[in-house]
Parts: C-alpha cells; structure tokens; sequence
C-alpha cells in the first residue's frame, strides 16, 4: 500500500543525487549494478590477458606488462608471484563481482519488480544499501591491486595456510586482508539483496500472478537468492575464522607449521575445515552465478522461438532440484584432499546426480527452438550459445564429479576448461542475452544489431577456442596455476596448444570491446525503443518506454495467464500478453 | 612505433566497423523488406544468421572430432600403475558416453537453430509439454548415470582400500616451500615418528630422533621403486598445503599441514619399459625436436612428482624424479643410500 501512494506522490523533486547515485528505484539500482559489473568485468578479462601472455609466450619480454604491472614486471616479464595474483583476482572478480552481483544483481532488481507486477522491491532503502555496500566491496578489492606486497595470491579459494600466513606469500599480508574485508562487504550486500528478492517475489507479485505463472526468469532469480542466504553466511564464518588466525593466534586451520626458518605454535587445526565451509558456500554458488542465467536463456530463447517454453512445470522442478542438490555435493572440490574415502563415494553419487535435472534442461531448450519461429536477435544467439556451452560444460562434468576419474584431472588443466565453459562461459552468454534483450528496458533505446552479431560471433568462436583445448593440457597432466611449463620438459610439447589459447583470448579481449562501444553508445544515442521490441508477453513490457517511479502510470495490471502463450492457436498476434483476459473459447493453458 | 602501429589499427577497425554498420542499415532500408515496428530482426538477418549458426555448429563438431585425432597424442601415454589401467577404462568409457551425447546434441541445437529459423512463412507450432518425451529423457540418463555412478565408485573403492597381497613398501613424500623429498622406510619399514617442531639443522625432515622406528629411514632426492611391488606414499607438508601428483601413475593426493594423507598403488612399468612405448617415443620425439630448435638439452622421459596444488611463488617448479626398476636394480641402489642414523 505504502508503494503505491508513493507512485502517486510525483512532485517531489530529485536531485541529480537521489535519481543517479542514492536511488532507491529499483531499475536505477539494476543499472548501477550493470555498469559496476561491466568495469570489474573488464578488470577481471584484462588480467587473464596479461596472463595468457606469460602463459603463451614465458621467455618474451612485453613492455605493456611492465606499464600495467609497474614494479612487479621486469623487462616485460612478469614475477612469480603477480602472476599468482592476477590469477586470484580474476577468479574472485569475475565469480563474485561480475557473475554474482553484476548478473542477479542487474537482472534481480530490474527484472523481479517489472516481471511480477510490482511497484519496487519490498524495500527500496535496503535495495539501495545493498547495491553501496557492493560497491564499496569493489573498491576495496580493487584498491588491494595498489598495497605494497600486492594483492591477494593464494588463488580465488583462498585455502589456508597458503592464505593465513605472510611469510608463505606476499599476498597473504595486506592484500589477503582487504580481500578479506572486501569480501564481508561483499557477502553483506548480497544477503541483503538475496533476503529483498525472496521478500519480493512471495508478497508483491500483483493479482493473478501465481506461482506458476511466473516467467521462468523469476524462479530462477528467486532459487538464486535462497541458495544466497544459504550459503554466503557459511562463507563468512569462513572468513571470520581465517581473520581469527591471521590476527588473532588461533589455530582453526592451522597446525604443526615450520615457515620462513622456524616452526609456528599453531596446533590442532585443520585446513580441510576451511575447505569445507568454502566449498559449501562454493558449490551452491557455481549455481547462483548458472541459474539466472538459465532463467534468462529460457525468458529468451522461449521469446524469440515464438513458442512456449517446453515443459514448464520440468524447468521449474529442475531448477528446484538443482538447487537443492547444490548443497550436497560440495565434497567433490575435495576428493584428494585426504577426505575419508567413503564420503568419496558419497558426493560421487549425489553430485552425478545433478546431471539429470540438467539433461532435462539441455533438452527442453532443445525442443523450445524445435518446430518454432526463431528470431536470431543478439540476445537469441547468445542463448543458443549458452545452451552449447551449458552442454559441452556439463558433460566433462561427468568426469570430473567421479572420484576414481578425478584422482588424475583434478587441478589440471581439465577442471580449468571444465568450469569456464559450464559456469563462466554459460553465465557470461546468459548475461550478455539478458543484456541484449532488456537493454531497451533499461535505457529506452535499443542497441546496434549488426555490431550484436558480430560481438557474438566473435566471441563464440574465441570462448571455444580458448577453453576447448585446455581439455587436452588438462589431459596430458598440466596442473593450473603454473606461472610458466618451461620447468617440466615433458611439457614442452604443449607450448603451441598455449600459443593458440592466448591468441584466441586476444580476439575475445577484442571482441569484447565492440560490446563496450555498442552499450556505453546506444545507451546515451541509439535509437528510441518501441515498447515490446521483441513482442513479448510478459508485465515488463506493458511499462512506459520512459522509467517512471512505481513502474505503471495507473493501477499494477492484473495477470490472466502463464507467460509463454507465443503462438497459441486461434489468436491473431503470434504473442499474448499476460494481462490479456482469456477470451471466450479459449482454451486456457493450465496456469 | 609499436604505438603508432597500434593505433592505426585501432583506428582502421573502428572504421571498418562503423563501415559494416551503415552496409547492414543502407542494405535493410533498401530492399524494403517488411521492417517490423518492434526490434525484431528482419527474416534476411534470421535466414542469414540461421545458416551462420549451423556453419558455426559443423566447425564446432568437426573441431571437437578432429582434436581428438589431432591432440589425442599429446595426453598421457598408458598408465604405469595397476589402478592406472582401471581408471583410464573407466575415463575413456566415460568419454565415449558423453562424447555420444555430445555429438548428438550439438549437431541437434546447431541444425534446429538453421531450421527453423524466421523466414517468410515460418510459423511455430504451439507444444506446450509431452510427458512421454520427458520421461524418457529423465529416465534414460538416469540409467546411464547409474551405471557410471557404480562403475566408478567401485572403481574408487578399491583403489582407496587395497588389497595387499604383500607387505607394501611405506614410502613417506615430504613437501616444503618450495620442493620434494622422499623418505623410504627401511628395514623394518616403519617410517620414524615425526613433526615439524623437530626441524633442526640436518635434520630437515623433523624426525624424531629418539624414535629407533626412524633410524634406517631412508631420505632421498630421487625416488626409486620396485616394478610390481604395492607402494604406500605418506604425505606429509612442512607448511602450506601442496599436492602430490604423478601423472603418469595416475596419483594424486594432497599433502596438508598437521595431518598425514596416504596413497597406496602399485607401479607395473618401469621407466626403461616406458621409454620403449610408441606413444612415449613419439612424444619424446617431438619434444626433443622442439627443444632442439632452442637449442637445449636433448629430454629423456622420466616418471615425476609433481606439486598440484597452488603453494606460492615456486609452485611450478617442484620436481622429484622417480625411476620404476627392476628389484635387483632397486635393492642395489638402496644399499647404496645412507640411512638417517648414517647421516646424523
């Protein structure tokens, strides 16, 4: 009640102040989230080039290095120890900020309002904290790149002692410390985003809208969000104990030490403690960062297809099964961990397991595009790409879940190409999807379709080109987090496989910048968008082109059938929205 | 110069990009064709994209098919232990299951996406579910999946709980910042008690030295193992966590502070043997050329430990050499090593 005597409360003026950085509107907080994503992206991607340089070629020398790196590059070669780095820092960049805020967060707060009928999210003043503290989050992590001993290095999973003690790295002074409080900032703004999207969705959705009437892109934001209060509180505990060790002389992960010439008090921890609480946050996560990008996909794919989702009722099962799985299986981080062998078994089976609800995904967006009408927007092919990657991800994943198979890939190469491509691969394209296809929402214009498709198609190729080879490097026994292969003859053989990675990932780096040029241009010139550009069904597109406050000018429209009502026999239009009554003789859909 | 070169290309690229732009406009708006109101594509640019999304999905597949022809000769060559043999049964079984839905898959996604593109005339067709397509495609995974989920948790099983016929010799690996040792343990093949706080001077490895058990330890550089004989490594870190990995045993274990991690196997090649096999050879061979052409040391294949696990700076560079021999091979060179008591 209290929203909407607010949508009807214009007069109060905003400022410059309250409209662009104190929003509490939930579609200015998804932009916010967006574009704070997009340039921790671009942090993130530019490191892996400076690394893929040093990866691909070892012996040259690049002065661009020496201008990014400053002291911790030599004649153009890197140190040991930034390489440890950039490989942290990017893997925590893009798995927290980019694929966990910069994706729920832009698509949550815009998207879960619009797409359920409401005026804002159940708190407008919380939603605005929780974009802040993520913000603040990244500037610590990225002023951690400036401390004198470098950023953290113990690589994204910060296993302990590696990350609790100075004297084993300099990463683990200064810089494991603003990671550390980065990440409590981090975990903050994510619960209190994750608490307001589940708030949302069970008490603002408008008349008519049931559960099961709920585009698939909303269960996939709201099981997200669940799986985030789950989950992120356990990472910091983690965290917390980690603090206590670095400062404070407790021995939680820490026990029977001799470094840097002499032997520690710590006694009686164990680091296997810590990797528990972090893969128990860490496996759920893979999930938060996938499922909002299936929910995408399956928003776009069914949109564009021009045909219902298939099976609707299986996608939400699935996703919900998933979900639920994700807490169970996050012993298969920790086969060789020394672990008793039995829960070796266990988390085989359970995390096997996940691969069928992820079959049944795979190929009910299989049979949404068969026999449909298929519109390749930008934001389709890159859904189509999603649903390539989410398979060829997922299968190595077979592999990788089965303990007796793992004793040999683990930490190898293999597990670096297995995870890019299902979860960094598939949730990028999903972001990019959603990006594509709601960008007229957000910013009321629409972008340039040719430079889409070139966008795309360069980085389809790139991704498959940088990551499908790995699988081989990870098969001839390379193990990751190598600053260079040159100490092992054995794998001198593998140097051209590096050399193609690297060029491959300079052509996604450069493909990359397209997207850039479109966004930043189309959002302040390109041309005006239509209201419903892709003909869609769902409430969002019933808004006003221009962002109003409370989102409809009038009442909150009710609701009358499922969203995926494309195509359906006897109706004029090839779509028909939700709030379309059913009319007499129609045959409803059974939503 | 490298600037100046640099920005003339960026420059050029822009160019051509903003080139490719008006050509996709000027052609839309000069062909007529019925331009929606809404943000959809044309049907030329569907058509267009629907035929670049299945050459996208063949070169897809038929790289995914030619790598495996191509790059399969730089994976590992045969497994030189026991349950080596086992689990590259399993990974290849594996692989030819999912390389089987993969090449359905794929292939499928890809030919849908260019037939039933939007062009004229295409019309979707409104299915909304089919309970029978679904159940069969939860329950035939669902069954191939518990075949694999046995399969390998046998397979685990008996790895992690071997069956020793024989007394296996205890072999303790030591991990530091940043380097291996190995300790054998002798005669009476009870590694001695140890711990780091008993770190001091030569004793390097914190052995007790009031533990008799730990007297004809043996503590070595590089690691010699009888052909045939069941192996139990001990792990053991000095500092932060690293992992012990010998890819050609098909061995990995994690070595963690404060705690001792175990792997028992059993090599069945030795290294002599090894260097004998086709695909070994041809690796060598290949590698030599390379190194050749940098004008370094000719390589001989070696098995090798290796650290799998981030640890620091060095961490790509922790090698230990292990020589698989024949016994009378390895109980000469073993009486040829000091004992701990010896080296004290």
């Amino acid at each position: 009640m209290a929203a909407e005597v607010h949508s009807q409360d214009h007069h109060h003026e905003e400022t410059f102040l309250t409209k662009y950085v104190f929003s509490m509107d939930h579609k200015m907080i998804g932009k916010q989230f967006l574009i704070t994503g997009i340039i921790m992206g671009l942090i993130g991607m530019g490191m892996s080039l400076l690394f893929r340089l040093q990866l691909a070629w070892p012996d040259k020398s690049f002065p661009i290095l020496d201008t990014f790196l400053g002291k911790w590059s030599d004649d153009g070669v890197m140190d040991p120890n930034i390489y440890l780095a950039l490989v942290t820092i990017h893997g925590t960049i893009m798995v927290f900020f980019v694929l966990t805020a910069g994706l729920s967060g832009t698509f949550s707060n815009l998207l879960i309002p619009l797409q359920i009928g409401a005026r804002d999210m159940a708190s407008g003043f919380i939603n605005m904290l929780s974009y802040w503290l993520f913000f603040l989050s990244s500037v610590v992590m990225v002023s951690s790149l400036f401390v004198p001993d470098g950023p953290a290095a113990a690589g994204w999973t910060i296993y302990p002692p590696l990350s609790a003690l100075p004297q084993a790295m300099p990463g683990s002074g200064m810089g494991m410390t603003l990671w550390l409080v980065s990440m409590t900032l981090f975990i903050a703004s994510s619960l209190l985003g994750a608490l307001n999207y589940i708030v949302t969705v069970l008490n603002l959705r408008t008349k008519g809208m049931s559960m099961t009437r709920l585009p698939l892109t909303i269960w996939a934001f709201f099981v997200t969000a669940i799986l985030g209060v789950l989950s992120f509180p356990v990472l910091f505990s983690a965290a917390l104990l980690l603090l206590f060790d670095r400062s404070m002389g407790t021995s939680f992960y820490l026990s029977d030490i001799f470094v840097g010439g002499e032997a520690l008090g710590y006694s009686g921890g164990s680091p296997i403690l810590f990797e528990h609480l972090f893969w128990f946050l860490g496996h759920p996560e893979v999930y938060i960062i996938l499922l909002p990008a299936l929910g995408i996909t399956s928003e776009v794919i069914a949109t564009n297809s021009r045909k219902p989702i298939f099976g609707y009722r299986a996608m939400v099962g699935s996703i919900l099964m998933i979900a639920f799985l994700s807490f169970i299986v996050w012993g298969h981080h920790m086969f060789v961990t020394g672990m008793n062998p039995f829960l070796g078994t266990v988390f085989t089976f359970t995390t096997l397991l996940i691969a069928i609800p992820s079959a049944v995904k795979a190929f009910n967006y299989l049979t949404t595009l068969w026999k449909g009408n298929l519109q390749m927007t930008p934001a389709m092919l890159f859904s189509i790409g999603l649903v390539s990657t989410f398979i060829t991800g997922g299968l190595t994943g077979i592999i990788l879940g089965d303990s007796a198979l793992d004793i040999n890939v683990h930490d190898t190469y293999f597990v670096v190409a297995h995870f890019h491509i299902v979860m960094g691969l598939s949730a990028i394209f999903g972001m990019y999807a959603g990006i594509y296809h709601w960008f007229p929402k957000m910013f009321g214009r629409m972008m340039i379709r040719p430079l889409g498709y070139i966008h795309f198609v360069l980085t389809f190729v790139a991704a498959y080109g940088v990551f499908y080879p790995m699988h081989f490097l990870g098969l001839a026994g390379l193990p990751r987090r190598y600053y260079t292969n040159t100490s092992f003859p054995m794998f001198d053989n593998l140097a051209d496989i590096n050399v193609i990675i690297s060029v491959f990932a300079i052509l996604g780096g450069i493909a990359q910048a397209i997207f850039l040029f479109n966004f930043f241009y189309c959002a302040v010139r390109g041309k005006r968008a239509p209201q419903n550009p892709w003909r869609s069904n769902t409430l969002e597109w019933t808004t006003p082109v221009k962002h109003i406050h409370g989102n409809w000018p009038g009442e909150i429209p009710e609701v009358h059938r499922w969203p995926y009502d494309y195509s359906k026999p006897g109706m004029d239009e090839d779509y028909v929205p939700q709030i379309v009554p059913i009319a007499d003789g129609e045959e409803a859909s059974g939503h | 110069m490298t600037t100046l070169l640099t920005a003339v290309v960026v420059i050029l690229a822009i160019i051509a990009i903003v080139q490719i732009i008006r050509v996709f406009e000027v052609s839309s708006t000069m062909s007529g064709d019925d331009e929606p109101q809404s943000g959809q594509p044309t049907k030329k640019e569907n058509d267009l994209f629907g035929k670049i999304m299945l050459l996208m999905g063949a070169a897809l597949v038929i790289f995914s098919i030619w790598s495996f022809f191509s790059w399969g000769d730089y994976t590992l060559p045969k497994p030189a232990s026991e349950h080596g043999v086992e689990t590259d049964r399993l990974l290849w079984i594996t692989f030819g299951v999912i390389g089987l839905v993969y090449l359905i898959t794929q292939p499928l996604l890809f030919w849908f996406a260019y037939k039933y593109r939007g062009r004229k005339g295409q019309k979707a067709t409104y299915i909304e579910h089919n309970n029978k397509l679904e159940a069969v495609w939860t329950i035939i995974p669902t069954i191939v999946l518990a075949v694999i989920i046995l399969y390998g948790i046998f397979t685990w099983t008996s790895i992690m709980n071997p069956d020793y016929e024989e007394e296996p010799i205890v072999v303790e690996l030591y991990a530091k910042q940043f380097g291996w040792t190995a300790r054998l343990a002798g005669e009476d093949n009870i590694l001695g008690e140890a711990n780091v706080r008993f770190i001091e001077g030569a004793n390097t490895l914190g052995i007790d030295e009031n533990d008799f058990n730990g007297y004809d330890d043996v503590i070595v550089n590089e690691l010699h193992l009888p052909v045939g004989k069941p192996v139990l490594l001990k792990m053991r870190s000095q500092d932060v966590i690293h992992s012990a990995y010998i890819p050609h045993f098909r061995v990995q274990m994690n070595c963690v502070p404060g705690t001792v991690t175990q792997f028992g196997f059993t090599p069945n090649i030795t290294t002599a043997e090894m260097r004998q096999d086709a695909k070994v050879m041809r690796q060598i061979a290949h590698i030599n050329d390379l190194r050749d052409a940098m004008g370094e040391e000719p390589y001989e294949f070696d098995f090798v430990l290796l650290c799998n696990k981030i640890c620091g700076s060095a961490h790509y560079n922790m090698q230990l050499k292990i020589v698989v021999e024949t016994e009378e091979e390895y109980n000469q060179w073993l009486k040829e090593q000091k004992t701990f008591a010896e080296t004290l």
